[in-house]
């Protein structure tokens, strides 16, 4: 129920609304459901709706535990 | 930016982690609550291996489609049939969902009626516009990860009075069928994945009960494989310390209290309500309805639809669902029951328990 | 003639206006004859086949219909192992359809014939009302010399070959239909693959274009047909990044995503290096091996491994592929 995919903001227009991208792709997607959305914040996009800001720290913490659990990739 | 995160380099040093802890807990019962996580789990062939070390992922009723009662889509097909000048949208899965008239996309509609499949809600506001002679319908159906945007659209719809758009809402919550499944022991469970993206809106705090009614460890989780691998072994080790808790395996993504101003969107525009499942019967306090002051937007108060329809016969989607059985064990999974011609909704949607168990069938998998 | 109407589906005045223009276009010494039926030679044992082409929007990044309705016809005579030498071309048209758009498309079946070295022999045209067909389609038909047939009759070990990355042209059609607001780059892969002609004589024993279905659906057609288990390893199938983000977007499987001008192809392991070589030198610069007969499965099985190291059975494309969100 819950297809969320990261993408960063490269555009935001009047605050309510904005630019995605990841991969090449791009969609224009609505960050009323955010606080304080800059251009350049990683954002998780659910049915064309930023449902939060990605913890860019947590997520280099994640790939780091990996790391360290598998012996680097 | 996460390639790792799927990478078999990651996944497989990862398993031999969780190899070693469940040695000596198995046989394990996790259920995966989110549909999601079904199909992350199968497709990288994952539950597979899983199962060759003894932890069995059980599908939970985190699919949206699937637990929509044939009762909210008999409304639907209603109004398709008998009012002109419809425009009826909803998510893809959602219009193949078979009844005993048949789907939203193969019935014959209404004169100058159709179906729209849409990919974000916010497009139902263009189509309301673009149309201004027709009366556009959204079927919503969804969790909490997606009620924040429905209530969005809905009162953009009442701050601008929209007069010719209004919604069939099947909006549920994910905690109270969770107290319905331990309550009744019958999916045997030892653990919980608790679906990420529903977390990311109402946070860890909703699941606080199921460790301290019911001893049960779990971890909030992500979608990609080692995501799910870190929630499982998050679970294992709660289970051999013997300290349940809500464990968040997911924190780039999801904070202990969630997304407050979601949530606060979701109180402004819905009231609590009980609501009926497909398998649960009847769940209190387990769906969203919207408040009296937006009424005026409900197709159904406008268009006083008749939610009398029945599925197909001998479906099993509603044991499924519950956990109680695997697709397999439905006696017409792969005979009657298949994706070209599917008897109930956990066959049609994409996040489907028995369309997932069917597509993407693993083999034997040995270490 | 600014539009198309009824009449240049008629049979006079105007439809022999039309025919100048199509003739103009792809002129060869058979087709100004302007017979009812082509009068062709050719040796030996033939192969003959046909396909119809109703792409929508057929104006899409990187082609058009046109160019797919030589190009896909081609192909399938090509993967058969038939060196294609005639087509015929036969368009249904929507009244009022801009002969502007109309020249384009003459232009490039011009352009993608010359390409792939066949001759338009023979055609018709039809025009129908407003509404009763979308803008334009188009049926080609294809005839060539039999090189080799392909064979079923494999072993433990062949190798399976693709010759580039997977889902570009549904990609595409489906950004430029811009259906789910999705913007991107993606190039359709649509292409005539005439480089796989002298794999014939070089190792190839069994070729097939990857069309609707994606390479999944193929692959389940090898190892049935051949009635062989099949292991495909997912981490060697080449995908460009926003194919691969655009299926995530939509829940697509991009293993049953459409190409136009990609081919899968199976030779035994000692030919496949030099298949792959070849491949490459034409400008097929991600050709490789993606698996290989055998492996786990049982006969007529096609099983993946995974990214993430599992297994899954493959199968073939059910249903439609509507993207979901939930």
């Amino acid at each position: 129920m819950c297809l969320g995919i990261p993408a960063k903001i490269i555009e935001i227009e009047q605050g309510s609304h904005g630019k995605v991208e990841t991969g090449g792709i791009h969609r224009k997607i609505n960050l009323s459901l955010i606080k304080d959305a800059r251009v350049g914040d990683w954002v998780i996009v659910h049915a064309g709706f930023a449902i939060t800001k990605m913890d860019e720290k947590e997520a280099m913490e994640t790939l780091k535990l990996l790391k360290e659990m598998t012996g680097g990739v | 930016m996460f390639d790792e995160l799927r990478d078999r380099r990651v996944v497989t040093p990862l398993l031999s982690e969780l190899q070693k802890i469940a040695r000596d807990l198995s046989p394990v019962r996790i259920m995966e609550v989110c549909g999601t996580h079904t199909v992350t789990a199968f497709r990288s062939g994952l539950g597979n291996m899983l199962r060759g070390m003894g932890i069995e992922l059980i599908s939970g009723p985190g699919c949206p489609v699937c637990i929509t009662p044939d009762e909210v889509v008999a409304g639907a097909v209603d109004l398709l049939i008998r009012q002109k000048d419809v425009i009826l949208t909803s998510f893809g899965d959602m219009l193949r969902v078979p009844t005993s008239k048949g789907s939203l996309l193969s019935i014959n509609p209404a004169p100058a009626s159709s179906v729209r499949i849409i990919y974000s809600p916010e497009e139902v506001l263009a189509i309301s516009r673009e149309n201004p002679e027709k009366e556009t319908v959204f079927l919503a159906v969804g969790f909490e990860t997606t009620a924040p945007a429905i209530a969005y659209i809905v009162r953009e719809a009442a701050d601008k009075g929209i007069k010719n758009l209004s919604f069939i809402t099947s909006l549920r919550l994910v905690p109270p069928p969770l107290r319905a499944i331990l309550s009744s022991g019958e999916a045997r469970l030892d653990g919980l994945l608790y679906p990420g993206h529903v977390s990311v809106i109402i946070g860890s705090e909703p699941y606080e009960f199921v460790p301290r009614e019911f001893n049960v460890p779990g971890a909030v989780t992500g979608f990609e494989p080692a995501d799910m691998l870190l929630g499982i072994l998050s679970v294992l080790r709660q289970m051999k310390e013997g300290k349940p808790m809500v464990d968040i395996a997911y924190k780039r993504a999801v904070r202990p209290e969630g997304n407050k101003m979601a949530q606060e969107l979701i109180r402004e525009v819905f009231d609590v309500e009980d609501s009926l499942w497909r398998g649960f019967g009847v769940i209190p306090k387990s769906g969203l309805k919207l408040k009296e002051k937006f009424n005026a937007l409900s197709t159904d108060a406008r268009f006083n639809l008749k939610h009398e329809g029945w599925g197909v016969r001998g479906c099993g989607c509603g044991d499924v669902v519950k956990g109680k059985i695997s697709p397999e064990d439905c006696p017409m999974f792969g005979k009657d029951c298949n994706p070209d011609s599917p008897k109930g909704p956990c066959m049609v949607s994409y996040e489907g328990s028995c369309l997932v168990h069917y597509k993407y069938r693993g083999i034997e998998w040995k270490m | 003639m600014e539009n198309v109407d009824l009449s240049v589906g008629s049979g006079g005045k105007r439809m022999r206006e039309f025919i100048k223009v199509v003739v103009s276009y792809l002129n060869n010494e058979i087709l100004s004859e302007l017979h009812d039926s082509a009068f062709l030679e050719m040796d030996g044992k033939i192969g003959f086949t046909t396909d119809s082409f109703v792409v929508d929007p057929i104006f899409f990044p990187g082609g058009d219909i046109g160019k797919l309705a030589v190009a896909g016809t081609f192909n399938d005579l090509v993967v058969s192992g038939i060196e294609p030498k005639y087509l015929s071309l036969s368009f249904i048209i929507e009244e009022g359809f801009p002969m502007d758009d109309m020249k384009r498309i003459l232009n490039s079946i011009k352009k993608e014939s010359i390409e792939c070295g066949v001759k338009i022999v023979t055609g018709d045209t039809k025009v129908v009302r407003r509404g009763e067909a979308h803008r334009i389609y188009i049926n080609t038909s294809g005839v060539g010399r039999l090189i080799r047939k392909p064979s079923l009759s494999l072993e433990n070990g062949d190798a399976i070959i693709l010759t580039g990355p997977i889902g570009e042209h549904s990609a595409s059609v489906m950004v430029a239909r811009g259906e789910y607001e999705l913007e991107g780059e993606i190039l359709t892969d649509c292409a005539s693959m005439k480089f796989l002609l002298p794999l014939w004589r070089d190792g190839a024993i069994w070729m097939r274009d990857i069309t609707r279905g994606g390479l999944a659906t193929v692959l389940c057609e090898l190892s049935k047909g051949a009635g062989v288990p099949i292991l495909i390893d997912e981490e060697l199938i080449p995908i460009s990044e926003s194919v691969r983000t655009l299926s995530e977007f939509l829940g697509i499987d991009p293993l049953y995503l459409a190409c136009e001008g990609r081919a899968l192809i199976v030779s035994k392991k000692e030919g496949s290096g030099a298949i792959i070589s070849a491949l490459k030198n034409s400008d097929q610069k991600q050709t490789c091996a993606i698996g290989e007969v055998g492996g786990p499965g049982r006969k007529g099985e096609a099983i993946l491994r995974t990214r993430a190291g599992g297994f899954r059975l493959l199968e073939e494309l059910t249903g439609e592929l509507l993207p979901r969100i939930c």
